[in-house]
Protein backbone atom coordinates (compact mmCIF):
# COMPACT_ATOMS: atom_id res chain seq x y z
CA UNK A 1 0.00 0.00 0.00
CA UNK A 2 2.97 2.37 0.93
CA UNK A 3 4.90 1.16 -1.91
CA UNK A 4 5.19 4.42 -3.62
CA UNK A 5 6.71 6.29 -0.17
CA UNK A 6 9.63 3.65 -0.01
CA UNK A 7 12.12 5.62 -2.09
CA UNK A 8 11.40 8.47 0.18
CA UNK A 9 13.30 7.00 2.99
CA UNK A 10 16.36 6.86 1.30
CA UNK A 11 18.23 9.13 2.66
CA UNK A 12 20.11 10.33 -0.50
CA UNK A 13 16.82 10.90 -1.97
CA UNK A 14 15.30 12.91 0.91
CA UNK A 15 18.69 15.34 0.80
CA UNK A 16 17.92 15.84 -2.94
CA UNK A 17 13.99 16.65 -2.52
CA UNK A 18 14.78 18.81 0.31
CA UNK A 19 17.38 20.57 -1.78
CA UNK A 20 15.21 21.45 -4.60
CA UNK A 21 11.62 22.51 -2.06
CA UNK A 22 14.39 24.70 0.29
CA UNK A 23 15.16 27.83 -2.03
CA UNK A 24 11.29 27.86 -3.10
CA UNK A 25 10.33 27.33 0.58
CA UNK A 26 12.33 30.43 2.04
CA UNK A 27 11.15 32.83 -0.63
CA UNK A 28 7.08 32.32 -0.48
CA UNK A 29 7.81 31.89 3.45
CA UNK A 30 9.75 35.45 3.47
CA UNK A 31 7.33 36.90 0.82
CA UNK A 32 4.50 35.92 2.63
CA UNK A 33 5.55 36.93 6.38
CA UNK A 34 6.52 40.37 4.87
CA UNK A 35 3.17 40.64 3.33
CA UNK A 36 0.74 39.35 6.44
CA UNK A 37 3.22 41.08 8.74
CA UNK A 38 3.27 44.39 7.10
CA UNK A 39 -0.75 44.69 6.46
CA UNK A 40 -1.33 43.14 10.27
CA UNK A 41 1.13 45.75 11.79
CA UNK A 42 0.70 48.58 10.02
CA UNK A 43 -2.35 48.88 7.71
CA UNK A 44 -5.12 47.19 10.11
CA UNK A 45 -7.64 49.22 11.84
CA UNK A 46 -6.96 49.38 15.95
CA UNK A 47 -9.53 47.14 17.86
CA UNK A 48 -12.11 48.54 19.97
CA UNK A 49 -10.87 47.64 23.22
CA UNK A 50 -7.52 47.34 23.32
CA UNK A 51 -6.16 50.02 20.17
CA UNK A 52 -2.88 49.12 19.08
CA UNK A 53 -1.44 47.08 21.33
CA UNK A 54 -3.60 43.94 19.77
CA UNK A 55 -1.31 43.92 16.29
CA UNK A 56 1.09 41.80 18.48
CA UNK A 57 -1.55 38.96 17.19
CA UNK A 58 -0.12 38.81 14.09
CA UNK A 59 3.11 37.75 15.46
CA UNK A 60 2.07 35.60 18.77
CA UNK A 61 -1.18 33.62 17.36
CA UNK A 62 0.71 32.48 14.08
CA UNK A 63 3.99 31.53 16.50
CA UNK A 64 1.38 29.82 18.98
CA UNK A 65 -0.03 28.07 16.37
CA UNK A 66 2.68 26.42 14.66
CA UNK A 67 4.38 25.77 17.78
CA UNK A 68 1.81 22.96 18.23
CA UNK A 69 1.16 22.18 14.29
CA UNK A 70 5.35 21.44 14.60
CA UNK A 71 4.95 19.46 17.63
CA UNK A 72 2.68 17.40 16.11
CA UNK A 73 5.01 16.74 12.97
CA UNK A 74 7.96 16.24 14.96
CA UNK A 75 5.87 13.70 17.13
CA UNK A 76 4.82 11.97 13.91
CA UNK A 77 8.21 11.78 12.77
CA UNK A 78 9.13 10.39 15.97
CA UNK A 79 6.44 7.19 15.76
CA UNK A 80 7.48 6.88 12.73
CA UNK A 81 11.03 6.33 13.47
CA UNK A 82 10.11 4.28 16.74
CA UNK A 83 7.91 2.04 14.53
CA UNK A 84 9.17 1.47 11.52
CA UNK A 85 13.07 2.68 12.14
CA UNK A 86 13.58 4.79 8.98
CA UNK A 87 16.18 6.54 10.11
CA UNK A 88 15.40 10.05 7.81
CA UNK A 89 12.63 10.13 9.85
CA UNK A 90 14.75 10.38 13.03
CA UNK A 91 16.99 12.70 11.92
CA UNK A 92 14.22 14.48 10.78
CA UNK A 93 12.88 14.55 14.90
CA UNK A 94 15.44 16.58 15.87
CA UNK A 95 15.57 18.42 12.69
CA UNK A 96 12.36 19.89 13.84
CA UNK A 97 12.76 20.27 17.81
CA UNK A 98 14.94 23.54 17.87
CA UNK A 99 12.14 25.22 15.09
CA UNK A 100 9.42 24.36 17.41
CA UNK A 101 11.50 25.27 20.14
CA UNK A 102 12.11 28.92 18.91
CA UNK A 103 8.35 29.15 17.84
CA UNK A 104 7.67 28.08 21.38
CA UNK A 105 9.82 31.04 22.67
CA UNK A 106 8.42 33.72 20.06
CA UNK A 107 4.61 32.75 21.27
CA UNK A 108 5.75 32.99 25.24
CA UNK A 109 7.27 36.42 24.59
CA UNK A 110 5.09 38.31 22.49
CA UNK A 111 2.26 36.95 24.80
CA UNK A 112 4.09 38.17 27.88
CA UNK A 113 4.54 41.39 25.94
CA UNK A 114 0.99 41.30 25.04
CA UNK A 115 -0.11 41.01 28.63
CA UNK A 116 1.73 43.14 30.53
CA UNK A 117 -0.25 46.26 28.72
CA UNK A 118 -3.65 44.79 28.39
CA UNK A 119 -3.99 42.37 31.85
CA UNK A 120 -1.84 44.52 34.11
CA UNK A 121 0.69 41.74 34.32
CA UNK A 122 3.67 39.66 32.35
CA UNK A 123 2.97 36.47 33.73
CA UNK A 124 -0.04 34.23 35.58
CA UNK A 125 0.01 30.71 35.99
CA UNK A 126 -3.52 30.28 34.44
CA UNK A 127 -3.48 26.64 32.49
CA UNK A 128 -2.91 28.17 28.88
CA UNK A 129 -0.12 30.09 30.05
CA UNK A 130 1.62 26.99 31.90
CA UNK A 131 0.61 24.56 29.22
CA UNK A 132 2.38 26.36 26.31
CA UNK A 133 5.66 26.94 28.72
CA UNK A 134 5.38 22.86 29.77
CA UNK A 135 5.70 22.52 25.57
CA UNK A 136 8.81 24.31 25.90
CA UNK A 137 10.30 22.08 28.15
CA UNK A 138 9.05 18.97 26.25
CA UNK A 139 11.25 20.73 23.47
CA UNK A 140 14.07 21.42 25.26
CA UNK A 141 13.72 18.18 26.54
CA UNK A 142 13.71 15.91 23.76
CA UNK A 143 16.42 18.61 22.50
CA UNK A 144 18.59 17.59 25.55
CA UNK A 145 17.72 13.97 26.04
CA UNK A 146 19.19 13.20 22.28
CA UNK A 147 22.65 14.82 23.22
CA UNK A 148 22.34 13.19 26.60
CA UNK A 149 23.79 9.47 25.65
CA UNK A 150 27.31 9.13 24.30
CA UNK A 151 25.87 6.34 21.78
CA UNK A 152 23.72 8.46 19.64
CA UNK A 153 21.31 5.92 18.50
CA UNK A 154 20.03 5.34 21.76
CA UNK A 155 19.76 9.03 22.64
CA UNK A 156 17.66 9.66 18.99
CA UNK A 157 15.23 6.79 20.59
CA UNK A 158 15.08 8.07 23.76
CA UNK A 159 14.07 11.74 22.52
CA UNK A 160 11.41 10.22 19.91
CA UNK A 161 9.81 8.53 22.55
CA UNK A 162 9.44 11.94 24.90
CA UNK A 163 8.55 13.42 21.86
CA UNK A 164 5.54 11.21 21.24
CA UNK A 165 4.32 10.90 24.86
CA UNK A 166 4.54 14.71 25.00
CA UNK A 167 1.86 15.02 22.50
CA UNK A 168 -0.70 14.92 25.91
CA UNK A 169 -0.44 17.89 26.46
CA UNK A 170 -1.54 19.50 22.76
CA UNK A 171 -4.66 18.75 23.94
CA UNK A 172 -4.23 20.19 26.90
CA UNK A 173 -2.74 23.51 25.23
CA UNK A 174 -5.72 23.59 22.74
CA UNK A 175 -8.65 22.89 25.36
CA UNK A 176 -7.25 24.60 28.51
CA UNK A 177 -9.25 28.00 27.92
CA UNK A 178 -12.38 25.62 27.75
CA UNK A 179 -11.76 23.41 30.52
CA UNK A 180 -10.96 25.83 32.81
CA UNK A 181 -11.22 29.71 33.78
CA UNK A 182 -8.19 30.98 32.50
CA UNK A 183 -6.85 34.69 32.43
CA UNK A 184 -6.19 33.95 28.68
CA UNK A 185 -8.92 34.72 26.04
CA UNK A 186 -10.26 31.88 24.20
CA UNK A 187 -10.24 30.80 20.75
CA UNK A 188 -10.72 33.38 17.67
CA UNK A 189 -10.25 30.74 14.72
CA UNK A 190 -11.81 27.37 15.16
CA UNK A 191 -12.51 24.98 12.06
CA UNK A 192 -15.75 24.93 12.53
CA UNK A 193 -17.23 28.16 14.20
CA UNK A 194 -17.16 31.78 12.55
CA UNK A 195 -13.93 33.67 13.58
CA UNK A 196 -14.37 36.00 16.06
CA UNK A 197 -11.95 38.72 14.33
CA UNK A 198 -13.12 40.92 12.05
CA UNK A 199 -12.39 39.80 7.95
CA UNK A 200 -10.10 42.77 7.93
CA UNK A 201 -8.06 41.48 10.46
CA UNK A 202 -8.46 37.89 9.99
CA UNK A 203 -7.01 37.81 6.55
CA UNK A 204 -3.12 39.46 7.54
CA UNK A 205 -3.23 36.80 10.58
CA UNK A 206 -4.06 33.91 8.04
CA UNK A 207 -1.46 34.87 5.83
CA UNK A 208 1.05 35.61 8.77
CA UNK A 209 -0.41 31.79 10.01
CA UNK A 210 1.09 30.23 6.76
CA UNK A 211 3.83 32.15 6.53
CA UNK A 212 5.06 30.68 9.61
CA UNK A 213 4.22 27.49 8.51
CA UNK A 214 5.94 27.58 5.39
CA UNK A 215 9.14 28.88 6.87
CA UNK A 216 8.90 26.27 9.60
CA UNK A 217 8.67 23.81 6.65
CA UNK A 218 11.67 25.61 5.01
CA UNK A 219 14.31 25.78 7.98
CA UNK A 220 13.11 21.95 8.05
CA UNK A 221 14.47 21.29 4.70
CA UNK A 222 17.61 22.80 5.65
CA UNK A 223 18.09 21.11 8.83
CA UNK A 224 17.28 17.57 7.78
CA UNK A 225 20.26 18.12 4.94
CA UNK A 226 22.72 19.32 7.21
CA UNK A 227 21.81 16.27 9.07
CA UNK A 228 21.66 13.94 6.36
CA UNK A 229 25.29 14.73 5.29
CA UNK A 230 26.23 14.61 8.73
CA UNK A 231 25.04 11.22 9.47
CA UNK A 232 26.12 9.73 5.63
CA UNK A 233 29.16 11.23 5.73
CA UNK A 234 30.81 7.94 4.81
CA UNK A 235 28.23 6.66 2.88
CA UNK A 236 30.01 7.31 -1.42
CA UNK A 237 27.14 9.08 -2.64
CA UNK A 238 28.09 11.83 -0.02
CA UNK A 239 31.78 11.74 -0.81
CA UNK A 240 30.88 11.90 -4.81
CA UNK A 241 28.81 14.95 -3.59
CA UNK A 242 32.01 16.44 -1.87
CA UNK A 243 34.12 15.96 -5.18
CA UNK A 244 31.88 17.27 -7.44
CA UNK A 245 32.06 20.27 -5.90
CA UNK B 1 3.57 -5.58 8.64
CA UNK B 2 6.19 -7.54 9.95
CA UNK B 3 5.72 -9.15 13.60
CA UNK B 4 8.66 -7.13 14.74
CA UNK B 5 6.93 -3.70 14.04
CA UNK B 6 3.65 -5.00 15.01
CA UNK B 7 5.18 -5.13 18.10
CA UNK B 8 6.89 -2.22 18.88
CA UNK B 9 3.57 -0.32 17.37
CA UNK B 10 1.79 -2.10 19.77
CA UNK B 11 4.08 -1.15 22.51
CA UNK B 12 4.01 2.15 21.91
CA UNK B 13 -0.02 2.65 21.53
CA UNK B 14 -0.14 1.39 24.86
CA UNK B 15 2.15 3.42 26.25
CA UNK B 16 0.23 6.42 25.07
CA UNK B 17 -2.73 4.94 25.90
CA UNK B 18 -1.49 4.64 29.87
CA UNK B 19 -0.34 7.65 29.61
CA UNK B 20 -3.19 9.37 28.10
CA UNK B 21 -5.49 7.89 30.55
CA UNK B 22 -2.84 8.43 33.72
CA UNK B 23 -2.89 12.62 32.60
CA UNK B 24 -6.16 12.69 32.06
CA UNK B 25 -7.24 11.13 35.80
CA UNK B 26 -4.74 13.69 37.32
CA UNK B 27 -6.06 16.55 35.67
CA UNK B 28 -10.07 14.89 36.73
CA UNK B 29 -8.32 15.41 40.30
CA UNK B 30 -6.77 18.44 40.53
CA UNK B 31 -9.70 20.17 37.95
CA UNK B 32 -11.00 22.46 41.19
CA UNK B 33 -6.91 23.36 41.47
CA UNK B 34 -6.13 24.22 38.25
CA UNK B 35 -8.73 27.04 37.52
CA UNK B 36 -7.23 30.23 37.59
CA UNK B 37 -9.76 31.79 40.07
CA UNK B 38 -13.72 31.76 41.62
CA UNK B 39 -16.70 32.72 39.49
CA UNK B 40 -18.38 34.69 42.40
CA UNK B 41 -21.44 32.24 41.95
CA UNK B 42 -18.55 29.74 43.08
CA UNK B 43 -17.18 31.63 45.76
CA UNK B 44 -20.94 32.15 47.19
CA UNK B 45 -22.39 28.98 46.95
CA UNK B 46 -19.45 26.66 47.02
CA UNK B 47 -17.58 24.80 44.35
CA UNK B 48 -17.15 21.72 42.86
CA UNK B 49 -20.24 18.08 44.33
CA UNK B 50 -18.53 19.02 47.55
CA UNK B 51 -19.67 22.30 47.65
CA UNK B 52 -16.31 24.22 49.23
CA UNK B 53 -16.52 27.26 50.11
CA UNK B 54 -13.39 29.59 50.47
CA UNK B 55 -12.52 30.42 54.23
CA UNK B 56 -12.43 34.18 55.89
CA UNK B 57 -9.28 35.32 55.54
CA UNK B 58 -8.06 32.60 52.78
CA UNK B 59 -6.55 34.43 49.60
CA UNK B 60 -7.56 34.06 46.20
CA UNK B 61 -8.60 35.05 42.65
CA UNK B 62 -11.87 35.87 42.18
CA UNK B 63 -13.28 36.85 38.00
CA UNK B 64 -15.92 38.45 36.87
CA UNK B 65 -17.66 41.32 35.01
CA UNK B 66 -17.82 44.53 36.92
CA UNK B 67 -21.69 45.73 37.46
CA UNK B 68 -22.39 48.73 35.71
CA UNK B 69 -22.71 51.67 38.08
CA UNK B 70 -20.81 50.09 40.90
CA UNK B 71 -17.58 51.33 40.53
CA UNK B 72 -16.64 54.12 43.13
CA UNK B 73 -13.36 56.00 43.29
CA UNK B 74 -12.43 57.80 46.01
CA UNK B 75 -11.31 61.43 44.70
CA UNK B 76 -8.20 61.39 47.33
CA UNK B 77 -6.69 58.22 47.04
CA UNK B 78 -6.34 55.23 44.62
CA UNK B 79 -9.04 53.53 46.19
CA UNK B 80 -11.37 51.91 44.56
CA UNK B 81 -14.51 49.60 44.69
CA UNK B 82 -16.78 47.63 42.17
CA UNK B 83 -19.14 44.78 42.23
CA UNK B 84 -18.60 41.51 40.13
CA UNK B 85 -20.85 39.27 38.86
CA UNK B 86 -21.02 36.02 36.55
CA UNK B 87 -24.83 34.85 36.86
CA UNK B 88 -25.61 35.14 39.95
CA UNK B 89 -25.17 36.64 43.11
CA UNK B 90 -22.61 40.01 43.36
CA UNK B 91 -19.02 40.11 45.16
CA UNK B 92 -18.02 43.34 46.69
CA UNK B 93 -13.99 44.23 45.55
CA UNK B 94 -11.97 46.74 47.18
CA UNK B 95 -8.56 47.90 46.09
CA UNK B 96 -6.27 50.64 45.93
CA UNK B 97 -3.73 50.62 43.27
CA UNK B 98 -3.35 51.63 39.66
CA UNK B 99 -5.89 49.65 37.56
CA UNK B 100 -5.11 48.43 33.98
CA UNK B 101 -5.92 50.17 30.61
CA UNK B 102 -8.58 47.39 29.61
CA UNK B 103 -10.47 48.41 33.58
CA UNK B 104 -14.26 49.75 33.08
CA UNK B 105 -17.96 48.74 33.91
CA UNK B 106 -18.61 45.77 32.12
CA UNK B 107 -15.48 44.31 31.31
CA UNK B 108 -14.38 41.11 32.77
CA UNK B 109 -11.75 41.06 35.65
CA UNK B 110 -9.79 39.17 37.72
CA UNK B 111 -8.76 40.21 41.41
CA UNK B 112 -6.22 38.68 43.42
CA UNK B 113 -7.13 39.59 47.13
CA UNK B 114 -8.18 38.09 50.09
CA UNK B 115 -11.63 36.56 51.73
CA UNK B 116 -12.35 39.84 54.29
CA UNK B 117 -16.75 38.28 54.83
CA UNK B 118 -18.34 36.37 52.83
CA UNK B 119 -18.87 38.19 49.74
CA UNK B 120 -16.05 41.42 50.17
CA UNK B 121 -13.05 40.39 48.56
CA UNK B 122 -9.53 43.09 49.41
CA UNK B 123 -7.50 42.87 46.28
CA UNK B 124 -4.11 43.73 45.83
CA UNK B 125 -4.09 42.90 41.98
CA UNK B 126 -6.17 43.69 40.04
CA UNK B 127 -5.91 41.90 36.07
CA UNK B 128 -8.26 42.81 33.11
CA UNK B 129 -9.71 39.82 30.93
CA UNK B 130 -10.61 40.37 27.19
CA UNK B 131 -12.54 38.19 25.13
CA UNK B 132 -11.50 36.53 21.99
CA UNK B 133 -13.13 38.97 19.67
CA UNK B 134 -11.25 41.87 17.55
CA UNK B 135 -13.23 44.81 15.34
CA UNK B 136 -12.49 48.03 14.78
CA UNK B 137 -14.28 50.77 16.87
CA UNK B 138 -16.72 51.14 13.95
CA UNK B 139 -17.53 47.73 13.69
CA UNK B 140 -17.85 47.47 17.08
CA UNK B 141 -20.30 50.39 17.75
CA UNK B 142 -22.40 49.28 14.86
CA UNK B 143 -22.74 45.63 16.17
CA UNK B 144 -22.53 46.31 19.87
CA UNK B 145 -23.46 49.71 20.35
CA UNK B 146 -20.59 50.19 22.42
CA UNK B 147 -18.45 53.28 22.22
CA UNK B 148 -15.27 52.57 24.94
CA UNK B 149 -13.47 55.41 26.57
CA UNK B 150 -9.92 55.18 27.54
CA UNK B 151 -9.52 56.06 31.11
CA UNK B 152 -7.39 58.79 30.77
CA UNK B 153 -10.51 59.97 28.66
CA UNK B 154 -12.60 59.35 31.07
CA UNK B 155 -13.61 62.59 33.80
CA UNK B 156 -12.72 61.16 37.09
CA UNK B 157 -15.92 62.55 38.77
CA UNK B 158 -18.90 61.36 36.95
CA UNK B 159 -17.67 58.61 34.79
CA UNK B 160 -18.45 59.89 31.40
CA UNK B 161 -16.10 61.06 28.37
CA UNK B 162 -14.89 64.48 28.22
CA UNK B 163 -16.34 66.34 25.75
CA UNK B 164 -15.13 65.85 21.90
CA UNK B 165 -13.55 62.19 22.40
CA UNK B 166 -15.08 59.66 21.64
Amino acid sequence: MFKWLHPYAKPETVYQLCGRFYPWLIALGVVLLLVGNIWGLAFTPADYQQGDSYRIIHIHVPAAIMSMGTYSAMAIAAFIALVWQIKVAQWSVLAIAPVGAIYTAIALITGMAWGKPMWGTWWVWDARLTSELVLLFLYLGVIALSGAFSDRQTGAKAASLLAIVGVINLPIIHFSVEWWNTLHQGASLTKFAKPSIDPSMLWPLLISILAFKVIMLALVCLRLRTAILLNEQHRPWVKNLVEAQ
Amino acid sequence: MQPRRQKRLLAILVVIALLTGAVGAMLYALQQNIDLFYTPSQLIDGLGNDKVKPQIGQRLRIGGMVVVGSVKRDPNSLQVSFDLVDTGPLVHVTYKGILPDLFREGQGIVAQGTLVDATTIEANEVLAKHDEEYMPPEVAEAMKGIKHVPPSQLDASTNKPTQGSY
